[in-house]
């Protein structure tokens, strides 16, 4: 894959007190590749991703995004330029309509109709039919689905995943894998995901993070193979 | 236009019809009250802004209803300044005021907000001890009925003040409508309800409840000049910490995040207090026990507790 590169991480370290959760992390990202990060509870793959698109500052290392440096940039602005993070506990407005939640999403990105680009957006996961409900009021794999459509909303040049289909039902997942791969090549998808089915499914490459560093990169193929990731994490 | 929109249009301008027509049927008592709970009320809504929509609990609302009334008074009283030109430089002062605040006091949040702006208000009021030569301290400034006419007319007349307090009230209400179904009132709302998700969408909290905060101190402003103004008095005891707490009671009672809630609210208190006061000297306690009732049985105010039983359209 002679690909752009999209995002490059490079050192990127982030200690809680004495623990490494992140630890001199160096990652690339293709433009429109759908890329997955996978390892063990507390990998620290929930940090790397949240040093990415803002939540949590750098301790050291940088961050280059479409030519740019951003490892100073706060949040808002990541989004803005184009990074958008869905969260791994379901983050929604529960007490707004699900149309205000979208709506909150395109308006961000300066839509010229937000109304009809609202439902359009709502429609893409199937969500426009309950556009009036409270979001709190959804079921939990609609509501997970309503935090990936808030995600798409913004139309971001890099979305960032972090474990979507947890909890979802099988029949959820097949349509959660249709959805994303749709939206490749136009967007970049980094994909944190515990379910092996969905990443060797989806993923052209895969990063394996064990004790918050980089223990392998490579196809859905290679990361099969590699021993060391088996011993960590494949094979246990 | 949708059903709901018709109904929400349809029921504020129908308050506003009503109001407009009380002035010809109420005896002249009920009219002065009424001109009162009105700019209580414009003041009251702003609070709401930053507190119903956006979830800032500010204590030191005063500050900005104090700023609008003395930018006004001391302009009129001590430079000789018409009654236009000071109410529309009280305005300002109110916003001024909630910029400069905002600014440092936005730096904290939840506990640390509430003490920081209640610090900041008890600045004021002291400040305007302090300056007794200039703001005449305890005392205050009382305007003359001179200096009382707007636009040629006579802010002291009963009718005529009435109809002014009126306008005020319309256009705080109309605005206030329009602000909270706009983008940026649902913007307002998605940080109250979620800070960190607002972020994560792109909106900068701290430049979004600036906004709040200003706007917010712009109608407490204008309510304190316009207050000023229409009774002719300006005294400390107006940026006093009850003068904080009284639009927090007002909202809490008709109904935080909601448009009507704040005049509701205001003009509930006032003849709770003023029926409560023929009966009892202990009327503060009458109040007492009736904010206690409503946070046991109506914890999000009257109309709050409405829109959770059926009125789900009510802004
Ligand atoms: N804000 C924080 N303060 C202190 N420690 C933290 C903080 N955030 C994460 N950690 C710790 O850092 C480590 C990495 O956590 P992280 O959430 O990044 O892991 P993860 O790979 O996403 O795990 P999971 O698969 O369970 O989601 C964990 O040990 C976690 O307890
Ligand atoms: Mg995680």
């Amino acid at each position: 894959m002679a690909a752009v590169t999209l995002l490059e991480a490079r050192a990127l370290t982030r200690h809680f007190g004495g623990l490494r959760a992140v630890d001199g992390v160096d990652f690339d990202l293709a433009q429109g590749e759908i890329h997955a990060l996978i390892g063990p509870n507390g990998a620290g793959k929930t940090t790397f991703v949240s040093l990415l698109c803002g939540r949590v500052p750098v301790q050291s290392g940088s961050i280059r995004f479409a030519g740019q440096d951003i490892t100073r940039l706060p949040a808002h602005a990541r989004v803005r330029a184009g990074i958008a993070y869905t969260f791994q506990i379901t983050a929604i407005y529960a007490r707004l309509s699900v149309l205000d939640n979208i709506a909150l999403a395109v308006q961000s990105r300066g839509a010229s109709h937000l109304a009809a680009e609202s439902m359009a957006a709502l429609d893409r996961v199937g969500l426009a039919s309950r556009a009036d409900m409270l979001a709190g009021e959804l079921s939990y794999g609609h509501q997970r689905l309503l935090e990936v459509a808030m995600g798409l909303a913004l139309r971001p040049r890099l979305l960032i995943l972090d474990e979507p289909t947890q909890g979802l039902a099988n029949s959820e997942i097949d349509a959660f894998k249709d959805l994303v791969r749709g939206v490749v090549p136009d967007m970049t998808v980094l994909l944190i995901e515990h379910n092996m089915d969905v990443v060797m499914d989806l993923a052209q490459r895969i990063t394996v993070l064990n004790f918050g560093q980089v223990l392998a990169t490579g196809t859905p193929d290679e990361i099969r193979a590699n021993p060391a990731v088996q011993s960590a994490y494949l094979g246990g | 236009m949708t059903g709901n929109a018709f109904k929400v249009w349809a029921l504020h301008l129908g308050v506003l019809a009503a109001l407009l027509a009380a002035q010809f049927v109420l005896p002249a008592y009920h009219n002065g009250n009424l001109a009162r709970i009105m700019v209580l009320a414009v003041y009251a809504m702003g609070f709401n802004i930053a507190f119903g929509y956006t979830g800032l609990l500010s204590l030191g609302h005063a500050l900005f209803f104090g700023a609008g009334l003395y930018g006004m008074g001391m302009l009129v009283a001590l430079a000789g300044w018409g009654a236009g030109a000071a109410l529309t430089a009280g305005i300002a002062a109110g916003g001024a005021m909630a910029l400069a605040v905002g600014l440092l006091a936005l730096r904290t949040a939840g506990v640390s907000f509430m003490i920081v702006t209640l610090m900041f208000a008890q600045a004021g009021y002291l400040t305007i001890l302090y300056y007794t030569p200039y703001t005449r301290g305890e005392e205050g400034i009382v305007i003359d009925r001179a200096a009382r006419v707007l636009l040629g007319f006579d802010l002291s007349d009963d009718g005529v003040r009435y109809f002014a307090a009126f306008a005020l009230f319309a256009a705080a209400l109309l605005v206030k409508l329009a602000l909270v179904r706009s983008p940026f009132g649902r913007v307002m709302v998605a940080m109250r309800e979620n800070e960190e998700r607002s972020r994560m969408l792109g909106y900068d909290p701290f430049r979004i409840k600036l906004a709040a905060l200003v706007l917010s101190g712009i109608y407490a402003g204008a309510a304190g000049a316009a207050y000023g103004l229409l009774f002719g008095y300006v005294g400390a005891s107006f940026a006093s910490i009850q003068y904080s707490i009284l639009p927090l009671l007002y909202v809490l009672l008709g109904g935080a995040g909601t448009v009507l809630g704040p005049f509701l609210g205001a003009a509930l208190m006032f003849y709770l207090i003023d029926l409560a006061s023929g009966i009892t000297t202990a009327h503060l306690l009458v109040v007492g026990v009736a904010l206690l009732v409503l946070v046991l049985f109506a914890p999000k105010g009257i109309l709050g507790a409405l829109r959770d039983r059926g009125l789900k359209w009510l802004p």
